[in-house]
């Protein structure tokens, strides 16, 4: 029984990580309309960056600052968010598919930096060390594993409030309609350079300080962790939870994430020894078979894109019930 | 009624070797409706777009109320009272026709990242301010009753009115409308000449390019016709009509559409 408990508060940690990465891309994607297609960039500068700042010191490269942890992870979502500003002055101009592609460029080439670069961020071998905090008072077991959940919960929540509000305000306004009609937005006032660029910026903040959570849980982050399928299976849950909607967001990701886990155990215990090899290509067929079909068959998600509204004729309540509709 | 609010000086457009505008010299008076006619292709929508700062021009010079404005961009426009709408209206598909009126007002408080987590109060006060303005626009056009709706939804006719609706909550002083009337039934067409009468008297200046010669003739003055990129005629709607060089480019022209 303890068994299972354990296994559920250690996968409700990572889902609730992932379900933040899908909140970012959510402002890019779902409200903004700009193609992401190297999230896991902006997802491991932030694990990257809050893992050197954070963590233990290190012999043979950069890193081992010990900073207070709330501290790294701002660090994390800082360089994060400085990246997504340099990758979006370059690219922001591209339109859809060349601004996705130019976006999985940078974080191929984030990860091969990684992967080479040991006196950086440890190369190939990755980067580990992390001095969990508070572990004097909570020890390493369960209770420090339910108390790094309710952290994470509370920054999902964060988040998600943060996120809410925004696209309820003026702003998600102008973000919506540079997504329809960037012409026309224009001719109404709006700068969609600036607002394309500060979309984008930060969504990728909010994925850093994903990637930075990601990195101190299992205190250790290498190139593995930054492949191009975790950008896959990140648009996957926000595709099938509802682009545009982030209860929606949420929801995809643990269903996607539901879904991989179990496969991925349902594989590795049905399936013949001498492909078990291979089992990971199968669960990358699966990703890839649940993206088109819903966008064939669903394309708005389980719970799609709400208008916001007016409730015509009762003011006091028309913000509240327009955003719940 | 005689200060030029907007006007240009050798305004010129190519596109490649084709000269789609041409020296044109243009002065819109401040309070008039001036109809802008001229065959398809004469460069009317491209006079717009280079007007509104969508497209730069090649050659020449933009003014407004006096200040040159030449390469500066639609929204730095729209922003100094430049407003416009679109020969095939260009509707925020996938947000309600409020949200899309909404959208207009200059320097929401809650158009910055974090005026909605710093001042909330102050933003949920000026966004109901907004919203009722909104609705009060909405219902100036007719639209009140499709406020909740998307505006992928709602006719064509409609998104004409939407589009005047979005421009109106900028308080712009100068308005472009590209083919107002096209494809509009005729009580619409009413509704918008109405609309566009009435804000007229309240000070507003129109320029309206129109192959409908009734709407030009009977609401327009002065008329400007342009073929080939430049300015061909400029005079009352009665002149316009006795004018043979006119028939010959424009009138003429029309026939064999």
């Amino acid at each position: 029984m303890i068994g299972v408990i354990s296994y559920l508060v250690f996968f409700t940690t990572v889902a609730s990580i992932l379900a933040i990465a899908v909140l970012g891309l959510n402002l890019q994607w779902g409200n903004t309309g700009l193609f992401n297609g190297g999230v896991v960039a902006f997802f491991g500068a932030g694990a990257y960056a809050t893992l050197i700042l954070g963590g233990t010191p290190q012999a043979d490269h950069l890193g081992g600052f010990e900073l207070f942890y709330p501290l790294a992870l701002l660090g994390g979502m800082l360089a994060a968010g400085l990246l997504a500003w340099l990758v979006g002055v370059l690219t922001l101009r591209l339109r859809h598919d060349y601004l996705a592609i130019a976006t999985f460029g940078v974080a191929v080439a984030f990860e091969t930096l990684m992967r080479n670069a040991e006196g950086l961020a440890g190369g190939a071998k990755g980067l580990r060390g992390f001095e969990r905090p508070l572990r004097e008072a909570l020890g390493d077991g369960f209770t420090y594993n339910l108390v790094f959940l309710a952290f994470v919960l509370t920054l999902l929540i964060v988040v998600y409030v943060f996120l809410g509000r925004l696209i309820r305000s003026p702003f998600g306004r102008m973000l919506r309609a540079i997504r329809e009609d960037e012409v026309a937005a224009k001719s109404l006032g709006k700068s969609p350079s600036r607002v394309r660029l500060t979309a984008f910026v930060t969504g990728s903040v909010i994925m850093g300080l994903a990637g930075g959570l990601y990195a101190t849980f299992y205190a250790f982050i290498s190139p593995q962790d930054v492949l191009p399928i975790l950008t896959f299976q990140i648009w996957a849950m926000l595709i099938v939870g509802g682009a545009g909607n982030n209860a929606g967001a949420v929801l995809g990701t643990f269903i996607i994430w539901g879904g991989w886990t179990a496969s991925g155990w349902a594989l590795s215990r049905f399936a013949p020894i001498e492909a078990q090899l291979y089992t990971g290509t199968v669960q990358f067929i699966l990703i890839g078979m649940i993206i088109v079909g819903m966008l064939m068959w669903r394309p708005q998600g389980l719970l799609p894109e709400r208008l916001v509204v007016s409730q015509s004729g009762k003011p006091e309540n028309k913000h509240k019930t327009g955003s719940r509709r | 009624m005689t200060e030029p609010i907007l006007s240009t000086r050798n305004l010129t457009r190519d596109f490649g070797p084709f000269r789609a505008v041409d020296g044109v010299d243009l002065e819109i008076l401040d309070g008039s409706i001036t109809g802008l006619i001229g065959p398809n292709g004469a460069g009317k929508s491209t006079l717009f777009n280079v007007l509104t700062g969508m497209l730069a021009p090649t050659a020449g010079q933009v003014f407004l109320q006096g200040r040159d404005v030449t390469g500066q961009q639609s929204d730095r426009l729209f922003a100094q009272g430049l407003g416009r709408t679109f020969q095939i209206p260009r509707p925020f598909g996938r947000m309600s026709v409020l949200e899309n009126v909404m959208l207009a007002p200059m320097n929401q408080l809650g158009e910055r990242l974090w005026g909605p987590i710093l001042q909330p109060a102050r933003m949920r006060a000026e966004e109901a301010a907004i919203r009722e303005r909104a609705l009060e626009v909405l219902e100036f056009v007719t639209l009140d009753g499709l406020a909740d709706q998307a505006a992928a939804e709602i006719s064509g006719g409609q998104r004409k009115l939407l589009e005047l609706a979005r421009v109106l909550m900028g308080d712009p002083s100068v308005i472009l409308l590209d083919e107002p009337a096209a494809g509009v039934n005729p009580t619409l067409t009413r509704v918008l000449i109405d609309k566009i009468e009435e804000l007229n008297r309240g000070g507003k200046t129109f320029v309206i390019i129109e192959h409908d010669m009734d709407f030009v003739m009977q609401h327009c003055d002065p008329v400007i016709a342009l073929a080939q990129g430049k300015i061909v005629f400029q005079g009352t709607a009665e002149e316009a009509q006795a004018n043979p060089v006119l028939l010959d480019a424009y009138l003429g022209a029309q026939v064999d559409d």
